[in-house]
């Protein structure tokens, strides 16, 4: 390590066209050859190994796997004596009705969250954001937070405890003479159910997005507009929602982009409870078809689909942010 | 976008915390506690509304917690007269947690969460920063195409299919390995910490390079000190994470010897299935279900206690842990 070396850790990156390659005109700012830069970042390239090579065996490795999906897997004959079958397992697929059940649950469960889970962390944060005290508020922050950090597992009994047949609602409501009922295994109310553990474990961890954003907004904002003669609700609605934009196109994007994806540990908590007709979602299906029943390649090919649509909507949404003139999830690198 | 915490599956974990780098509020210049003179003050029925709504969501986190830490410590007797969970503090007693803490189903079961979750954070922790740090460094090489391996990792899922078959390829079924390997590295927690590596100023770093600092140096002496936050955080997040898996156990662990907490928390208390014998639970004969209520409590205590130790420590980096958007670009 010597002091020209210092050159290159201080220099300012080659100026990039917008799309991230970088500028061809001009010579490159350093030649170094490959050997050099290897020597010269010898140290870094170890650092970043271990975690590369995690990723290569424990991310790549099953990402190729993928290829089963074109197979008939038997455990007997291994993955690559396995024989080829084309795209039977896809068609298979999508004419499986208990697939489709599948996705249209998935669909069901993101749509309703995103009307009564969504709104939830800003209308929270909005409130928590007005109390005055500091003190107060960080204690409460302190407790909705918490739960965030919770399993599922512990959720649900939790939930199961307290809305159960044999839980603290029912327990009190016989004791009052009232009928109980079972929230926990009434497939009718199970978007409900799922919607109200959902709020409990992580709307609090949500407003914290929201409070940065709100500490952002310059008080000189609210004073100026307090002296034009706005009154509180004028003030929400010209300065503290148009702050929150971003953060919540953001969100919706990322959700969007998550659209095929639920609590997979919540339902599966839950699948037996309630009922596959209600609780089955793309990810449930998937392993049930799979390390239950033993129909590896059709488990692989519909979690395939699955990860390429989810790709496919992920991308998608990125776009749609550029669209709308938000900088979105991801920039090109 | 599911940058798994600790999760193989697609989409297991939720959607990873965003965390903003605001500075917590007490420290919001524009926050006094005092009203400002052009602001009007509330009106009462408006004052209590809000008092009630957050009074309202401070007691559905807590009183859920209450009632079970009561009904924990409570006597069998006492369970039978309230016809459930306690509500209301009566004759109390430890017996539940003694009966579960000493030795059996329960006891080893928290020992190998412990032992999982110990030994994960650390592994996960130590890759993580060491690779947030190797790609830091602006213009070293291959630093472009490696980060692009670890963001790929973001957006496409392996699948649960060929991931269950390449861990029990790997002989790793009913081993503990299988609960750590598969999630130790979380692409999303790698970009935070990078974000935050890059923070630091580039004066310092040079100035330790001049004096001879190689890299490994310079991230022991002076990245690393200077980001305890986001380092807490981060370890937080896979700590939490370890703990709190149940899935993956589900999936690699079939001897129930080796189950983690979070398994006998599913099986004995939500499944209600009877816990084997060795002083777990009071078994009623007839029904051949765990009628001791106190002692599923004492599970759930213990599923959640730890989480309830370390929270106070880490929360307070929360606001000021971790740029908003680590994300990006």
């Amino acid at each position: 390590m010597t002091v020209p070396l210092l050159h290159r850790r201080r220099a300012k990156p080659a100026p990039e066209r917008p799309d991230g390659v970088a500028a061809p005109s001009g010579p490159p700012p350093r030649r170094l050859s490959r050997r050099a830069q290897i020597a010269r970042d010898r140290s870094l390239l170890l650092m970043v190994l271990p975690a590369v090579v995690l990723l290569a065996v424990f991310a790549y490795v099953p990402m190729l796997g993928n290829i089963m999906a074109w197979s008939s897997y038997s455990p007997y004959q291994g993955f690559f004596s396995s024989p080829w079958v084309g795209w039977e397992n896809f068609e298979r697929v999508f004419s499986n009705p208990l697939f489709l059940n599948a996705v249209g649950n998935t669909l069901a469960i993101t749509a309703f969250q995103l009307v009564f889970f969504f709104p939830v962390p800003i209308f929270l944060a909005l409130l928590l954001n007005s109390v005055m005290s500091p003190r107060v508020r960080t204690t409460i922050q302190s407790i909705v937070y918490l739960p965030h950090f919770f399993s599922w597992v512990l959720v649900v009994t939790l939930f199961q405890q307290m809305f159960g047949g044999a839980g603290l609602l029912n327990q009190t409501l016989r004791q009052h003479g009232y009928a109980g009922f079972d929230l926990m295994t009434n497939p009718d109310t199970f978007l409900v159910l799922l919607t109200m553990q959902s709020v409990w474990k992580d709307a609090g961890w949500g407003i914290i997005i929201f409070l940065a954003a709100l500490s952002t907004v310059s008080p000189e904002l609210y004073e100026a507009a307090a002296v034009d003669g706005a009154n509180r609700w004028r003030r929400m609605w010209h300065i503290t929602l148009p702050a929150l934009r971003p953060v919540v196109i953001l969100l919706l994007i990322l959700r969007l982009g998550d659209s095929l994806t639920v609590g997979f540990e919540q339902l599966i908590l839950q699948r037996g409870a309630v009922g596959v007709g209600v609780s089955e979602v793309i990810d449930t299906y998937v392993y049930y078809q799979g390390v239950v029943y033993g129909d590896w390649s059709f488990a692989a090919a519909a979690g395939l689909v699955k990860g390429v649509v989810s790709l496919a909507l992920v991308l998608g949404a990125n776009k749609l942010a550029h669209v709308f003139g938000e900088s979105g999830v991801y920039k090109r690198a | 976008m599911s940058g798994q915490v600790s999760q193989l599956t697609p989409g297991a974990a939720p959607l990873p915390p965003v965390l903003p780098d605001a500075p917590p509020p007490r420290a919001r210049p524009r926050r006094s506690r005092h009203r400002p003179a052009w602001e009007e003050p509330p009106s009462t029925a408006g004052a209590v509304s809000k008092a009630v709504v957050l009074a309202v969501v401070v007691l559905a986190v807590v009183f859920p917690l209450y009632t079970v830490v009561l009904t924990s410590l409570s006597t069998q007797a006492e369970t039978l007269r309230a016809g459930g969970l306690v509500t209301v503090p009566g004759e109390l007693t430890l017996n539940a947690y003694t009966q579960i803490l000493s030795g059996g189903v329960v006891t080893r079961a928290a020992l190998v969460s412990v032992g999982v979750t110990a030994v994960g954070t650390v592994l996960s922790t130590v890759v993580s920063v060491l690779a947030a740090y190797g790609l830091s460094r602006p213009g070293s090489y291959l630093h472009r195409p490696i980060l692009f391996v670890f963001l790929i990792t973001m957006f496409f899922g392996a699948g649960l299919i060929p991931t269950y078959l390449l861990v029990s390829g790997l002989g790793l079924i009913d081993s503990y390995w299988a609960l750590i390997l598969p999630g130790a590295v979380s692409a999303f927690n790698v970009l935070i910490l990078r974000n935050f590596f890059m923070g630091v100023e580039p004066a310092i770093i040079d100035a330790a390079r001049i004096d001879g600092a190689g890299d490994w140096r310079i991230l022991r002496a002076i990245v690393l000190p200077m980001s305890k936050a986001a380092v807490a955080v981060v370890a937080l997040f896979y700590g939490v994470g370890y703990w709190n898996a149940f899935f993956n156990a589900m999936l690699y662990i079939n001897d129930n010897a080796k189950w983690p907490i979070q398994l006998v928390l599913r099986s004995y208390v939500l499944q209600g299935v009877s816990l084997p014998g060795g002083g777990t639970g009071t078994v009623d004969v007839a029904t051949g279900v765990v009628t001791g209520l106190p002692v599923q409590m004492a599970v759930m205590v213990l599923a959640v206690v730890p989480i309830l130790v370390v929270y106070p420590f880490v929360q307070r980096h929360f606001t000021k842990g971790v740029i908003f958007g680590a994300i990006k670009g």
